[in-house]
């Protein structure tokens, strides 16, 4: 019976697992939206560990990813120097921002921002 | 500087647990037009480091499940390398209506979605464990 569970538990981290580094190597992203709610919903894991582990997951797919695009001639190395500086100071900002801004509100800006640009994306 | 503003705002919501990426990519490719596929190169570069920081902390907090995470990682790097191949076989321009799709699903699911503390049944979890 252990065993049995043991085996589809098997089977549904590697369909997890398939769907999340496809989605990162398709689109550069998102494997963390995939891979959180997966592993809480299907797995059971807690969600604060789920978090923590998702980017145990996804870092070396990312890299595996960033591999490839890099051989493939894909990268602006310039216009990534200057995105990721800002990324930095960003990271610094969010965390005294979010004391101030409700993370509710935000996500709902944010949430607006990516159907508007979606649309455009696809009608464009 | 608009390079700057894009990675300070994706900086931000970083850190809130959405996917940079959700507005990294489609900001760049809407503002300043590299093409789709190196928009994507960017976030997977972007996301490196930060991840290495974040990651080096949750292991030492001892929030990293390895066991879990271990039959996933060797799954998705089979997938990553499907997904890339998959992604270079594009034009860039079906590639950015695909990721429109996606980024759609995202953004609504974002919507609707419930904020981390609404669900009754982690609170009542958590209340057991701390009665």
């Amino acid at each position: 019976m252990k065993r049995k569970t043991d085996l589809s538990r098997l089977v549904k981290s590697v369909i997890i697992g398939l769907i999340t580094g496809t989605a990162n190597g398709l689109f550069g992203s998102g494997g963390g939206t995939i891979a959180v709610p997966a592993m809480v919903l299907v797995l059971g894991a807690d969600e604060h560990k789920a978090h923590a582990t998702a980017i145990s997951i996804i870092l070396p797919l990312t890299v595996l990813s960033a591999v490839f695009y890099i051989s493939n001639n894909f990268v602006d190395w310039n216009l990534t120097f200057k995105v990721v500086l800002g990324g930095i100071a960003g990271g610094f900002l969010g965390a005294k921002l979010l004391n101030v801004c409700p993370e509710n509100i935000l996500r709902k800006v944010f949430a607006v921002f990516m159907i508007i640009a979606a649309v455009r994306m696809i009608a464009y | 500087m608009i390079l700057f503003l894009i990675g300070l705002i994706s900086g931000i919501i970083s850190g809130m647990g959405i996917g940079g990426g959700a507005i990294l990519i489609p900001a760049l490719v809407l503002f300043v037009n590299p093409g789709q596929h190196t928009a994507q190169s960017v976030n997977l570069l972007f996301f490196i480091p930060t991840a290495v920081i974040a990651l080096i902390i949750h292991i030492r907090n001892k929030r990293v499940d390895l066991k879990m995470a271990l039959p996933i990682i060797i799954s998705g790097l089979g997938g990553a390398i499907l997904g890339s191949r998959l992604a270079f076989s594009l034009a860039g321009s079906s590639l950015k209506k695909w990721f429109g799709v996606f980024l759609l699903a995202m953004g609504i699911y974002e919507m609707f979605r419930k904020g981390k503390h609404k669900t009754g049944k982690n609170e009542q979890s958590y209340s057991h464990k701390h009665p």
